[in-house]
C-alpha cells in the first residue's frame, strides 16, 4: 500500500502553472521511466492532460521523495510551487486514482476523456517497464471502477453541452436521427459545431441558406449539402425536420404565421427549430403551434444547466461506488501481500500433517513418548525440507514485479483463499480443488 | 378450474398495475424488468382459462363479466405485439391498469346476467366477438399512444425535459404506436361488425339497428373512421387526435356498457 500522488489539477493550479507542469507526449515515456527508475520508488505512471498533471508511484519502503523527483523532473524549487500542489499517500492516493478515473475529478464530472487519457498513460508506462505489479492492479482496478461508475449511476447519460443538448432533444422528438434533414440558416461557427454533432449523429440531407449565397454554398461544401438562395427561403424549410438558425438579421425570420403554413405543407409532421442567435431568428410563440418545438439559445443553456446538477446528484452515488471499491481493493491487496500467503501456506500444511497423523493414530497402537515425539520430527521434517524451495521463491519473487501473479498463484495453488477469509482450519484432504 | 387460472392472472396482471403506477415515481426502472415477464405469466394463465372454459362449455363467453377476461387478453395481445416491435412498455401505463381492472371483475364480480343464447355456440357469433374486441384493443392502444404523445409533447414544449417523460419514446414513435394501432384495429373492427351485421340481419331482420348497442358501436365505428381518415389526410396527431380518440374510446366504452340495455345483445332469446 505505499502508493503515492503529486500533481496539479485544474482546481489547485491556474493554467500558467499547469502548462509548467505538462509533459508533451513525445517525452512522456522518457519521464515515466525516469520517475520508476528514481531512488526508492518501484513503479510509476504520469498522467498529463491539460487539466492535469499527476504522477502516481509505488515506493519500496513506504517512503519516497516525490518532491525531490519533480525538481530533478522539470529542474524547479518545489517548495515555490507548495500552494499549487497535492500531495496523497496510500488509502488516499488510491482514493485519488478511482476518482480520476471514474471522471469524478474532472472539470466537467463525468466527462468521458478523462479515462481514455489515464489509458494511455497506463499503456506508456507498461511500455517502458514502469507499471507491473501493485500499480498494475492498482489501475486495472481503477479502470474497472470507472466502469461501474458509468454503468450504475446515469453520471454520463446526460448532454451537457449545447450542441449535444440539441441532438438529444432531436432525438426526443424524431427518435432515430437517420434520414432526417437539417436546414441550417446562416452559416456561422456556431452552426457548423452543431451541424457537425448532427452529421455524426446520422442526419441525411444537410441544406444551407446564406445571406451571401457563395458563402453558402462553401458551407454546403463541407457536409456534402446543397446551398440555397436565400430568396428561397420560406419555400424550401420545411423540407427539413431540423432547422438551424443563426443569423445576425435584427428582426425574427420566422413568425407564427410562417409555422403554419409549414406545417399544412408538411402535413403536421414535427418540426423543430433551433435558434442560436442573438437577437433571436425565431419567433418565441411559434412554440405555441401543435407539432413545432422551439428552442433558443437560453432554453439550450437551461437544459445543460439541468443536466449539470443532475450530474451532481449522481456523483454523490458514484463516490459511494468509488468509497467501496477502495475498501474491496485495500482487502485484495492484503491478501496478496507475501507474508500472509507464507503463514497461511505454513498453517495449511500443518493442518493436513495433524489430520494425517490422527487418522493413523489407530493403525500406529500405543505410542511411547519417544516416539511420538520421532514421528512428529519425521513429518514436519518432510514438509519442511518440501517447503523449503517454494518459500524461498515467494520470498524473492515479491521483491519481482510480477509478485502478484506468483502469490496469487500459490494461493490457488494451495486454496489459500477461502481460508484467509474465514479463519476456520479445514481438516482433510488436501486435494479439495482451488475455490473460487 | 378456469376461474382459478383467472384469479392467478390476475395476480400477476397486479404487478402490471404496480408498474404503471410506480411509473410515475423514480422507481419504475426496477419494477420495468419485473412487470414484464409478470404480465407475460399472466396472459398465459389468462390464455389457459379461456381455452380450458371453451372446451368445457363450446362457447367462449357465457357473461358479460365474463367476457371481460377475453377483452383484457385480446388488449394484452394487441399490446404484446407493439411491445416486440418497439421495444417499449410505456402504452403499459394505460393498458395494465384496465387490463387489471377487467381482469378483477371477470375474476371475481357476480357474473351477472348470463349470456344463455345457442346463438353464443354459434361459429359467427364468436368470430364477430373477437374481430370486436381486437378492434376495441387497437382503439384502446391509440388512445393511450395520443395521451402519451400528448405528455411527452407537453414536456418539449415546457422546455425542462421531465424525468418521467425522459423514460417515455420519442414524440415519433409515440406518434407511430398510436397510428399502426389504429391500423390494425380498423379492418377487425368493419368486419367484426359486418359479421355482427349478417349474422343480426338473419336472425332478426333489419330492426337490429334500433338497438343501443348497435347504434353506439355504429358511432364508435364512424369517429374511428375519422380517426384515421384526418390523419392520413392531414396528418392529425398530438391533441386533435387525442380528442378523437378519446371520443371514439367514450363511444367504445359506451357500446360495451350498452349490454345491460341492449335487448340483442343479452343472448337470452332464443
Amino acid at each position: 500500500m505505499n502508493f503515492f500522488v503529486i500533481g496539479v489539477n485544474h482546481k489547485t493550479a491556474p493554467v500558467e502553472v499547469r502548462e509548467r507542469f505538462a509533459i508533451p507526449e513525445s517525452r512522456l515515456p522518457e519521464a515515466t521511466k525516469m520517475l520508476a527508475t528514481y531512488p526508492g520508488i518501484e513503479e510509476g505512471m504520469i498522467v498529463s492532460t491539460c487539466n492535469r498533471v499527476e504522477m502516481v508511484a509505488r515506493s519500496v519502503n513506504g517512503n519516497a521523495d516525490m518532491r525531490g523527483f519533480l525538481k530533478q523532473l522539470y529542474n524547479i524549487d518545489p517548495a515555490e510551487y507548495e500552494q499549487y500542489l497535492y500531495e496523497y499517500r496510500s488509502t488516499e492516493a488510491v482514493r485519488h486514482m478511482f476518482r480520476v478515473a471514474s471522471s469524478l475529478d474532472s472539470m466537467v464530472v463525468g466527462e468521458p476523456q478523462i479515462l481514455g487519457q489515464v489509458k494511455e498513460a497506463y499503456a506508456t508506462a507498461r511500455a517502458v517497464g514502469a507499471v507491473s505489479s501493485q500499480l498494475d492492479a492498482l489501475l486495472t482496478r481503477a479502470f474497472a471502477v470507472a466502469k461501474r461508475v458509468r454503468t450504475d449511476t446515469s453520471i454520463a447519460s446526460s448532454s451537457v453541452s449545447i450542441a449535444s443538448v440539441a441532438v438529444e432533444l432531436a432525438k426526443k422528438i424524431f427518435g432515430s436521427l437517420q434520414g432526417r434533414s437539417v436546414y441550417i440558416v446562416g452559416a456561422g461557427k456556431m452552426c457548423e459545431l452543431a451541424a457537425r454533432h448532427f452529421v455524426a449523429h446520422g442526419v441525411g440531407k444537410i441544406y444551407v441558406a446564406n445571406r451571401t449565397y457563395e458563402r453558402g454554398v462553401a458551407f454546403a461544401k463541407k457536409f456534402n449539402g446543397e446551398a440555397v438562395p436565400i430568396e428561397h427561403l420560406y419555400e424550401t424549410v420545411d423540407k427539413a425536420d431540423i432547422v438551424l438558425s443563426s443569423t445576425g438579421a435584427p428582426v425574427t425570420i420566422f413568425r407564427k404565421e410562417h409555422g403554419e403554413k409549414f406545417l399544412s405543407r408538411r402535413k403536421n409532421r414535427p418540426m423543430f427549430f433551433l435558434d442560436i442567435a442573438v437577437p433571436r431568428d425565431v419567433d418565441a410563440k411559434m412554440n405555441d403551434l401543435d407539432g413545432i418545438f422551439v428552442y433558443d439559445i437560453d432554453d439550450l443553456q437551461q437544459v445543460v444547466q439541468s443536466h449539470m446538477s443532475d450530474r451532481k446528484e449522481e456523483a454523490a452515488h458514484a463516490e459511494a461506488i468509488v468509497n467501496a471499491e477502495v475498501e474491496k481493493f485495500e482487502e485484495r491487496l492484503r491478501t496478496l501481500d507475501v507474508v500472509p500467503t507464507i503463514v497461511s501456506l505454513q498453517e495449511h500444511l500443518e493442518t493436513v500433517r495433524q489430520a494425517e497423523i490422527d487418522r493413523l493414530r489407530g493403525r500406529l497402537g500405543e505410542l511411547s513418548p519417544e516416539q511420538e515425539m520421532a514421528v512428529d520430527a519425521l513429518t514436519k521434517g518432510i514438509i519442511n525440507k518440501i517447503m523449503h524451495t517454494p518459500i524461498t521463491t515467494l520470498k524473492t519473487a515479491a521483491k519481482e514485479p510480477e509478485s502478484t501473479t506468483v502469490i496469487e498463484l500459490v494461493r490457488r495453488i494451495f486454496n489459500l483463499h477461502e481460508k484467509a477469509k474465514d479463519e476456520t482450519v479445514k481438516t482433510g484432504s488436501p486435494q479439495s480443488g482451488p475455490g473460487k | 378450474m378456469p376461474l382459478l387460472w383467472l384469479r392467478l392472472a390476475v395476480a400477476f396482471y397486479g404487478l402490471g398495475l404496480v408498474y404503471s403506477l410506480l411509473l410515475l415515481s423514480k422507481r419504475g426502472d426496477v419494477l420495468a424488468r419485473v412487470a414484464g415477464p409478470a404480465v407475460g405469466l399472466g396472459m398465459i394463465f389468462q390464455l389457459v382459462s379461456l381455452v380450458e372454459f371453451a372446451v368445457l362449455e363450446g362457447k367462449i363467453t357465457a357473461s358479460v363479466h365474463h367476457s371481460e377476461s377475453l377483452l383484457a387478453f385480446v388488449i394484452m395481445v394487441v399490446f404484446m405485439i407493439f411491445f416486440v416491435r418497439y421495444r417499449t412498455s410505456s402504452p403499459g401505463i394505460f393498458v395494465f391498469p384496465l387490463v387489471f381492472f377487467l381482469t378483477f371483475a371477470s375474476a371475481t364480480g357476480p357474473q351477472g346476467f348470463a349470456l344463455s343464447s345457442p346463438l353464443l355456440k354459434n361459429s359467427w357469433t364468436i368470430i364477430h366477438i373477437v374481430l370486436i374486441f381486437t378492434g376495441y384493443a387497437g382503439l384502446f392502444l391509440s388512445f393511450g399512444a395520443s395521451l402519451l404523445y400528448l405528455i411527452q409533447e407537453r414536456s418539449l414544449k415546457s422546455k425542462q425535459p421531465a424525468s418521467f417523460a425522459g423514460r417515455l419514446p420519442a414524440l415519433q414513435t409515440i406518434d407511430e404506436i398510436g397510428y399502426r394501432a389504429l391500423l390494425l384495429g380498423f379492418p377487425f373492427m368493419t368486419f367484426g361488425l359486418i359479421a355482427g351485421s349478417v349474422l343480426a340481419e338473419n336472425k332478426y331482420g333489419s330492426m337490429f339497428f334500433a338497438d343501443p348497442k348497435v347504434l353506439l358501436s355504429i358511432i364508435m365505428w364512424l369517429v374511428y373512421m375519422v380517426l384515421l381518415y384526418t390523419r392520413w389526410n392531414s396528418g392529425w396527431r398530438g391533441r386533435k387526435a387525442a380528442y378523437l380518440a378519446a371520443f371514439a374510446f367514450i363511444a367504445a366504452v359506451g357500446a360495451w356498457a350498452a349490454n345491460y340495455f341492449s335487448r340483442l345483445h343479452r343472448f337470452n332469446i332464443s
